[in-house]
């Protein structure tokens, strides 16, 4: 994983609620079986229209998406984090997610950040007056900045850490391995295997 | 202070904690399928890495396959089918290939071995494992990057979610089933409504359905934004597992009885959330829009964007009225659909083929009608008490076991623009097939549509 720091770049709105997995990444996509390729499937369905936001040439170059409430609800596919990535964005910027989706983004270094709908709203007024504006996502100092104006996010520490180290989980995992060995011998006699 | 189900599940799973830090899991059972283990498998590879406990994992092959007997023709779902076969192979998990006695939808297949048991944690990287927290266990879906390494720890490193209730109370009336009451829960609380939580379903009601109508509520917890439903183990549960091929057996067995009665929220414990409905007041329910939260009576009307308050759910409701070439003020009766689904982790199961079959038997389909065992068992199952004849008098067909119409992956899909009605877990665009448009609805209101061509509720024959 890419490690995160500071990014700025300009970013697109995307004025709907509720963009569910499916929407980013349709099934016929998931049947590949590389990590690689799937920018082409990002929002396929919605791009075949000329007037989706992503098909107007001014947002052209966006690495931020400006995304309604709700964004990334029903699947637990990754490919919708990959392909958001391989598209070229690096931050996703939402009042709500979907917890699988948010979770997902964070070990694959795609940074979700939850601002209040207000507050994403006024961005995507912004952004939609002036395309070119760039803004500044500053994981380090939780904050987001565009023209005078700067709203704080949250998330936790050890997240915070992780992505801006990009560090990988599971060889962080594997220092606890005699945790977990010794955990295995505790475990209750009857629990079942598949062999 | 007590503490809630959820909770002693969690602290049961702790292997490491440290300040600062998510808790360290210990993963009890991991079910993979083909659709989100490839890349997994790769990174293993990769990094040299074994997969800590094959024991502990199963494999099915369900999103892709086709549900007529055959081949995969298409070339890319075969490729991903295989690449499940070679990796398993590789690895040392056991498989159940298409053709297999075992062989079904990864969320029927857990609970149908006895492999899914109250107290577990159990993991896979698809959002319907929350079915499985119908036993009373913590069951969630996760993604590829977490696959892989479930595979390689045999854990996960997680903050605790907050806990809600959701409080049922009175009786569900006849005809009204859990597929309802999901259904209605979901249009209660959005589809956000669960995030960041884990779910106890509670109350007389949730108390009174089977072990498959808990089933088909804990699996559409994800669909109300909850990172896990749960229901609390009881008779009714160790009934249910009592004898299956994975289940305790001797003293074991009365042994984890003995645990398993623990395993329920104390009197004191306090939750972070709490809803609360009327199981007495709910209808069938079918859903009007593209999110599952989008659901009303189906005894009422398509509603009009201008009821909701809000400006987001009502641009949502506009939308999704497009999408779905719908007209406000519409009798939901009155909507005519050209294909009926049966079938899903959701609507899978011998239940909810019986639960068809009643509304079938002696009658005639008008529209396409697939029926979709969840697994091969099933299947044997609902041919030995002869549903299969039934289904196929009627105009139905019958086929193998797989995800089927649940969404768009394999041959069972809609064509754009055709309207189902489907027993499956969401309406979302394109979910059945691009253009397709989705009513999700419950196996008896499923069949009742299949036999007038439109929604219908099983009470309206």
């Amino acid at each position: 994983m890419d490690a995160f720091t500071t990014h700025t770049g300009r970013a697109v709105p995307l004025r709907r609620s509720n963009v569910d997995t499916d929407q980013i990444i349709p099934a016929v996509w998931l049947k590949q079986v590389s990590r690689t390729g799937f920018e082409k499937g990002l929002f396929s369905a919605w791009r075949e229209d000329p007037t989706f936001v992503l098909n107007d040439p001014s947002y052209e170059g966006a690495s931020i998406l400006l995304a309604g409430p709700d964004f990334g609800t029903g699947s637990s596919r990754e490919h919708a984090v990959w392909a958001l990535q391989q598209y070229g964005f690096r931050v996703v910027i939402a009042a709500r997610f979907g917890d699988i989706f948010r979770n997902n983004s964070t070990k694959m270094g795609l940074l979700p950040v939850v601002l209040p709908a207000e507050t994403v709203e006024a961005v995507q007024s912004a952004v939609e007056a002036d395309p070119t504006l760039q803004i500044t996502v500053d994981l380090e100092g939780r904050e987001v900045r565009w023209a005078d104006e700067a709203a704080g996010f949250e998330i936790d520490d050890y997240t915070r850490w992780r992505l801006t180290e990009g560090l990988d989980d599971i060889g962080l995992t594997l220092r606890a391995a005699d945790d977990i060995a010794s955990y295995e011998n505790g475990r209750q006699p009857w629990l079942p295997t598949t062999i | 202070m007590g503490r809630t189900l959820a909770e002693k599940v969690w602290e049961q799973h702790v292997v490491r904690r440290a300040e600062g830090e998510p808790d360290l899991l210990y993963i009890d059972l991991h079910l993979i399928h083909e659709v989100t283990s490839p890349q997994a498998f790769d990174g293993l590879r990769m990094a040299e890495r074994p997969v800590r406990r094959p024991d502990l994992t199963i494999a099915t092959e369900d999103h892709n396959v086709p549900t007529v007997l055959g081949p995969i023709t298409d070339p890319v779902s075969r490729i991903q089918v295989e690449t499940l076969r070679k990796n398993c192979a590789q690895f040392g998990v056991r498989l159940h290939p298409m053709g297999d006695a075992g062989q079904g939808v990864v969320h029927i297949i857990g609970p149908q071995f006895g492999l899914t048991q109250p107290g577990m944690t159990i993991v896979c990287g698809d959002s319907h494992t929350s079915t499985h927290g119908a036993f009373g266990g913590l069951a969630f879906g996760i993604g590829t990057s977490e696959v892989e390494h479930v595979l390689a720890t045999q854990t996960l490193p997680a903050y605790r979610p907050k806990t809600m209730a959701i409080e049922v109370t009175g009786e569900l009336p006849a005809g009204v089933t859990a597929k309802d009451l999901i259904l209605a829960i979901i249009a209660k609380i959005g589809t956000g409504g669960g995030q960041g939580h884990i779910v106890e379903y509670r109350g007389e009601a949730v108390r009174k359905l089977s072990m498959e109508g808990r089933m088909t509520v804990c699996n559409m917890s994800i669909e109300a934004g909850a990172r896990a439903g749960m229901i609390a183990p009881d008779e009714t549960t160790f009934a249910y597992l009592k004898g299956r091929a994975h289940a305790p057996s001797g003293d074991d067995w009365d042994q984890a009885v003995a645990y398993w009665k623990t395993l329920r929220t104390d009197d004191d414990a306090v939750f972070d959330t709490v809803v609360e409905i009327d199981a007495g007041t709910l209808t069938p329910f079918v859903t009007w829009g593209t999110n599952p939260g989008q659901g009303v009576p189906l005894g009422s009307v398509v509603p009009s964007p201008e009821e909701f308050a809000d400006p987001t759910a009502r641009s949502a409701a506009e939308r999704a009225l497009q999408y779905m070439d719908l007209t406000a003020g519409t009798p939901l009766r009155e909507v005519a659909v050209d294909t009926v689904f049966v079938g899903s982790c959701t609507n899978g199961r011998i239940e909810d083929l019986r639960a068809a079959a009643d509304i079938l038997r002696g009658r005639t389909v008008v529209t396409r009608t697939l029926i979709v065992p969840g697994s091969m068992q099933v299947k044997k199952a609902a041919e030995e008490e002869g549903l299969d004849e039934v289904f196929k008098a009627a105009g139905a067909e019958w086929r193998e076991a797989g995800c089927s119409m649940c969404l768009g992956m394999n041959p069972d899909i809609l064509a754009p623009g055709e309207r189902s009605a489907s027993t499956s877990n969401r309406n979302f665009e394109g979910r059945q097939g691009k253009g397709g448009r989705t009513h999700l609805v419950s196996p008896a209101v499923a069949a009742a549509t299949a036999v007038t061509g439109r929604l219908t509720a099983p009470a309206d024959l």
